[in-house]
């Protein structure tokens, strides 16, 4: 019998991709996803469930669908793509009721995966150049995704401990590229001139959209458990992720900088705190753990910019090259049970 | 017993001593790198350049001479702990040039994360080798990738004291120094250095003001008080000697999570009364500050 998945944030751009890529395999019988939105990828056989905000009826499925597999997904870790107020809803409530439903006495899930973020370890002065998993951060967070990505890995450590049937797995990505996906972070490197604090150049690593995936998708299949980096070989100084976007930089000034950065960031500019110390200290990660669990990288930190660059390149050129979705429920209803659909098997 | 798989010879004394092939040797570069920073932010190339400018300085200006050069390991981690002093440190940069040259192997500089949030100061300091001196780092650095790394355990206590008190080494922190070898399996290579005092010599310093400025200590050195601010950068020609203390080995097991404390502190110790006495010694047979 092969595995019944439930995808938390289906909508959001790792659920969708998540949902792609186990569909294919031939070893899940069962998708299920859950947004609050409707998807936006074309989708071949996930079941997408509407949810309200807190995902109250997430007991009610968990229990209904007898999935064993949860991916929760469906984490804020970019504070530019919601309002700041919502983020401690939408990640801490959202995931204490996701993993009350798991712990549920009816519930049949054996493993989760959550996709979280390296942002747990903060960027400060007195960092070490490598945070191994069991590093503890050496400054208190000071914003919200901050604070509520350090609370759900607390509930996710407790729940864990409370619950030993259950194996999870929390895989803390690096910051992501790739020739798709949109963050704060691509956002900067695609302005006509790339921010850059004066005076310092910080190492950064970058971990390739693709690999988010197939990470996930890794975590799933070998029922990982525990904590995991997971972040693309190497480290670039920001001065050569500048070179390589092939743009010019804008020094911003070191002193003041959050102040002066204060108006830019009212147009939509990443800017925000946690940005400003990664652009002030970097951040290094310790991706050794996952790899001896066996897992292999398709990209390095600097072809994970490369293919960013490339795409973005095309993008100027011919504009977006992927076809637009739009869910529409009765169509997707209908390849899904019309009877007129001559399905494989 | 050390781990499996680490290969052991017995030395002489009966001290076991690790040989090291690290753990997990340097990734290679990837193709299309357009600097050649490493992964610790240093640079070959930046370092070229830094070895342009103490190269002179280093024969002709300090006319640093070693003792024992030969007990610094050729391959493998170890970690060289030295003296410190100096209001505004030569012996660092100095010491790693002359490893660099002399043995043509690179040298990573363990200091305060302080450096780190200066602009400029941390990423010029980052070039040329330069790592905060976090216990990860150390660890890393020693055991994984089996480089050299310098550390002054006395940091900035050493060269914030007074011309009065040159030559007395201060305490060395904790020990931390000690705890990371142990962990990592390497030996500790004691260095004493003298003329670096005489270099730059701090005669008055300032609570308050750096206390103010956030910084550890402002001196006010001779260089100052005779060149004025151009005293900040230039240095006394004293005669610079460098003295390479046997290698220091622990016989306890590596990758332990903790090491007993008075353990540590009392190898500290002996590291410090060993460099302690090697400074007085060179200082008994020096004749010159400036001829040594």
């Amino acid at each position: 019998m092969g595995r019944r998945i439930l995808i938390t944030g289906l909508s959001s751009f790792w659920g969708g991709r998540m949902a792609q890529a186990l569909e294919r395999s031939g070893d899940v019988d069962v998708v299920v996803g859950l947004d609050t939105r409707e998807p936006k990828l074309a989708l071949e056989r996930t079941e997408f469930v509407r949810a309200d905000e807190t995902y109250s009826i997430l007991a009610r499925l968990v229990r209904a669908t007898r999935v064993d597999t949860v991916v929760h997904a469906g984490l804020i870790v970019d504070s530019t793509q919601v309002a700041e107020r919502r983020i401690h809803e939408l990640n801490v409530i959202g995931t204490i009721n996701l993993l009350a439903a798991i712990g549920g006495a009816d519930s049949a899930v054996r493993t989760l995966v959550v996709k979280s973020s390296t942002l747990v370890y903060g960027a400060s002065a007195r960092d070490p150049f490598w945070f191994s998993e069991a590093t503890p951060r050496t400054a208190p967070a000071r914003t919200r995704t901050e604070r509520s990505l350090l609370e759900v890995e607390d509930h996710l450590g407790a729940f864990a401990d409370d619950n030993p049937s259950v194996r999870v797995a929390t895989l803390r990505f690096a910051n992501v590229l790739g020739p798709d996906i949109e963050t704060g972070l691509s956002r900067l490197l695609t302005l006509p001139l790339v921010p850059r604090i004066a005076g310092f150049d910080p190492q950064v690593q970058f971990v390739s959209q693709a690999d988010v995936v197939r990470a996930l998708r890794f975590a799933v299949e070998r029922d990982l458990s525990g904590v995991f980096n997971v972040v693309g070989d190497g480290r670039l100084p920001w001065s050569e992720v500048v070179s390589v976007v092939g743009r010019p930089p804008l020094l911003l000034s070191p002193i003041g900088t959050g102040l002066l950065t204060a108006p830019v960031r009212r147009l939509g500019l990443d800017l925000r705190p946690e940005m400003l110390d990664l652009l002030r200290f970097g951040r290094g990660v310790d991706g050794r753990k996952l790899r001896s669990a066996g897992f292999t990288y398709r990209h390095t930190t600097l072809r994970a910019l490369q293919e960013f660059v490339e795409a973005q390149r095309l993008k100027e050129t011919v504009g977006e090259t992927t076809p637009h979705y739009r869910y529409e429920a009765d169509v997707e209803a209908f390849f899904r049970r019309s009877p007129a659909v001559v399905r494989p098997g | 017993m050390p781990p499996p798989g680490r290969s052991i010879e017995a030395r002489p004394g009966g001290a076991l001593l690790p040989l090291r092939p690290p753990a997990h040797p340097p990734e290679p570069e990837p193709e299309g790198r357009l600097t050649d920073v490493d992964h610790w932010g240093r640079s070959q190339r930046a370092r070229d350049l830094v070895a342009k400018v103490y190269g002179p300085l280093y024969r002709h200006w300090f006319r640093a001479e070693w003792e024992g050069l030969e007990k610094v390991p050729a391959a493998g981690g170890a970690l060289l702990v030295a003296n410190h002093a100096g209001a505004i440190p030569v012996d660092a940069p100095l010491l790693m040039h002359g490893i660099e040259a002399e043995l043509d192997r690179p040298v990573y500089g363990l200091a305060d994360y302080f450096f780190r949030s200066f602009p400029g100061v941390g990423t010029a300091w980052a070039r040329g080798g330069g790592v905060p001196a976090h216990p990860d780092n150390a660890y890393r650095l020693l055991h994984d990738e089996g480089q050299l790394a310098l550390v002054f355990p006395e940091g900035t206590k050493g060269t914030g004291k007074l011309w009065s008190e040159r030559y007395r080494l201060r305490r060395f922190g904790r020990g931390g120094f000690v705890e990371i070898a142990m962990r990592a399996g390497v030996p500790i290579v004691p260095v004493a250095v003298i003329g670096s005092e005489e270099a730059m010599p701090t005669v008055a310093r300032s609570g308050t003001l750096a206390k103010l400025l956030g910084v550890p200590y402002v001196p006010l050195t001779a260089n100052m008080l005779l060149m004025g601010p151009l005293g900040l950068l230039a240095y006394f020609p004293a005669k610079i000697r460098f003295r390479v203390l046997d290698p220091v080995t622990f016989d306890v097991p590596p990758g332990q999570d903790r090491y007993s404390r008075s353990m540590v502190f009392d190898e500290a110790e002996k590291i410090r009364q060993s460099m302690q006495l090697a400074v007085y010694d060179m200082l008994r047979r020096r004749r010159s500050v400036w001829f040594g």
